[in-house]
């Protein structure tokens, strides 16, 4: 289902992704591990047609996002990273929002909308602005919006920081239900291991750029001698803490959150 | 289709809800009228040019939609900044239609705009006088609105953050304003300033506007639409082909 051949991103001198190459199968769990920068979102973006490789190649569902942009796109469903719902528009309005760019007609969206903000405890807060909300709250709105509509792939981008358990529950539940009922293929990333362990049949290690290991967490473990996922995970990636480079984007952040003196706004 | 109306109508329930932003934007053309209109009104009349107001109120309409639709293009880097332009990237649209629908939304909360500073110049004492040229002074609006709009989304597409932003205002935006005849007339004037303000197409857009609003022309109705259609719609192109391009 998704393909990837000696990827390479630079950006100027900077190898974010060096050479990277695994495959994802039709209907997996697929979870993409690696400590902070090592280029897991730089691979997503990429796939999600987000930005463009420097070399290699990739491959959704048989076509190829760099080219393909629009058929691509209609393949997946993707849960960011960092907030992406507008603040100013209520929940209700943001996820009729995705519905309508994703084409899923009106009566399936108004259920959808339904079952999907009552999932996730919002339905009573739906015709709220998102900007009254808490950072656990946006959280589970991008979530439930990233699932409205029923996509070939799913795309999670350490979809459960900031979440409860009780939330990371539901999440995954619907996440598992989602890949057994309708064969959907997931691609996440996560730093919380257990998460990888309980819910993807395969795991590809990142470090630095490249794929250090790939396979289950079975394997993994035996590999390199660990008892938990945990350990197998510091024995290939090592024990010391990545420095990232603010963007200037985050420097932006930081100063709109100075402004608004409001701690929470953005918050991851 | 469906694409180009819920981006526009996001622009326009943005613009509905954002109170303050609404009273914020008619400060600016309110000021211009009164101090300007009213302070230089006298002058004016002198050197027998006639009423300041009936020649300043144009002037400061074009200036509002000028201004709110280049805010409305650049509010692209806000999306960008708190991650919703991610959300609109990735959706299976075309990044045409996405790119259509924002200016379109922006150029409409520019014309709602520029239609309160109408008001605002009846009551300060503005008067039109041919009031069948009406449509026309509504087309021409609605040529600036988009143009400005799609100016500021090109430029938008091409900034990261707001560290180019004064630069922007202060080599953009003001020139456009202040040297297109909004708020003097365009005849005697310096070869090199007669120049620039025949590049400058907001100088259509204010001529346009004084046709229809107080008959006095000068570049003439048809070039005034010619010229507005024209860059309106090349500055749609090019910001749709840069827009396409952004990478996150």
């Amino acid at each position: 289902m998704i393909q990837v051949r000696n990827l390479i991103k630079k950006y100027g001198d900077f190898e974010a992704v060096k050479d990277i190459s695994f495959d994802v199968e039709e209907g997996e769990i697929f979870a993409f591990l690696g400590p902070n920068g090592a280029g897991k979102t730089t691979t997503i973006k990429i796939l999600t047609t987000l930005l463009k490789p420097t070399s290699g190649s990739v491959m959704l569902d048989g076509l190829d996002p760099t080219v393909a942009h629009n058929e691509a796109r209609k393949r997946f469903g993707i849960v960011f990273q960092d907030p992406s719902t507008d603040d100013e528009l209520t929940a209700y309005e943001n996820m009729d929002f995705h519905g309508v760019l994703y084409h899923v007609p009106r009566k399936v969206r108004v259920e959808r909308i339904e079952s999907l903000l009552k999932l996730f405890e919002l339905w009573d807060r739906r015709d709220d602005p998102v900007k009254q909300f808490s950072g656990g709250m946006k959280r589970r709105l991008e979530i439930a919006r990233g699932l409205l509509h029923t996509p070939k792939i799913v795309f999670l981008d350490e979809p459960t920081i900031g979440l409860d358990p009780q939330t990371r529950n539901q999440l995954w539940t619907h996440v598992k239900k989602l890949n057994q009922e309708e064969r959907v293929t997931v691609f996440l990333t996560t730093h919380y291991m257990e998460e990888a362990e309980r819910v993807a049949q395969r795991i590809a290690i990142i470090d630095h750029g490249k794929i250090v290991a790939q396979g289950s967490a079975a394997e993994l473990k035996e590999r390199t001698g660990a008892e938990s996922l945990e350990q197998a995970f510091l024995a290939l990636t090592g024990t010391t803490i990545r420095s990232e480079e603010a963007t200037s984007i985050d420097q932006m952040r930081n100063m709109a959150r100075a402004f608004r003196g409001n701690p929470n706004r953005g918050k991851r | 289709m469906n694409a180009i109306y819920i981006m526009w109508l996001r622009a326009v329930k943005r613009y509905v809800r954002s109170k303050p932003r609404i009273i914020a934007a008619l400060g600016q053309p309110l000021l211009f009228l009164l101090a300007l209109g009213f302070g230089f009104g006298p002058i004016f009349q002198r050197a027998g040019q006639g009423n300041y107001i009936q020649f300043l109120a144009p002037g400061v309409i074009a200036m509002t939609i000028l201004f709110t639709a280049i805010f409305s293009g650049i509010e692209l880097i806000w999306d960008r900044q708190f991650g919703f332009l991610k959300e609109t990237l990735v959706a299976p649209v075309p990044r045409i239609y996405v790119m259509i629908g924002r200016t379109l939304g922006g150029a409409t909360v520019a014309m709602i705009q520029g239609l309160i500073v109408v008001v605002i110049c009846l009551i300060a004492g503005f008067r039109v006088t041919n009031y069948s040229l009406l449509p026309v002074a509504v087309l021409v609006m609605i040529l600036v609105a988009i143009m400005f709009t799609a100016l500021g989304t090109a430029v938008a597409s091409v900034l990261s953050d707001f560290q180019g932003f004064q630069l922007i205002m202060n080599f953009l935006v003001m020139p456009i304003f202040f040297l297109s005849g909004a708020l003097f007339p365009l005849t005697n004037l310096p070869k090199l300033l007669d120049i620039i303000a025949r590049i400058d197409p907001l100088s259509y857009g204010v001529d346009g506007l004084r046709v229809a609003l107080i008959g006095v022309a000068r570049f003439g109705v048809t070039v005034d639409l010619a010229v507005l259609s024209i860059i309106a719609a090349a500055l749609l192109i090019a910001g749709s082909y840069l827009f396409s391009r952004i990478q996150l």
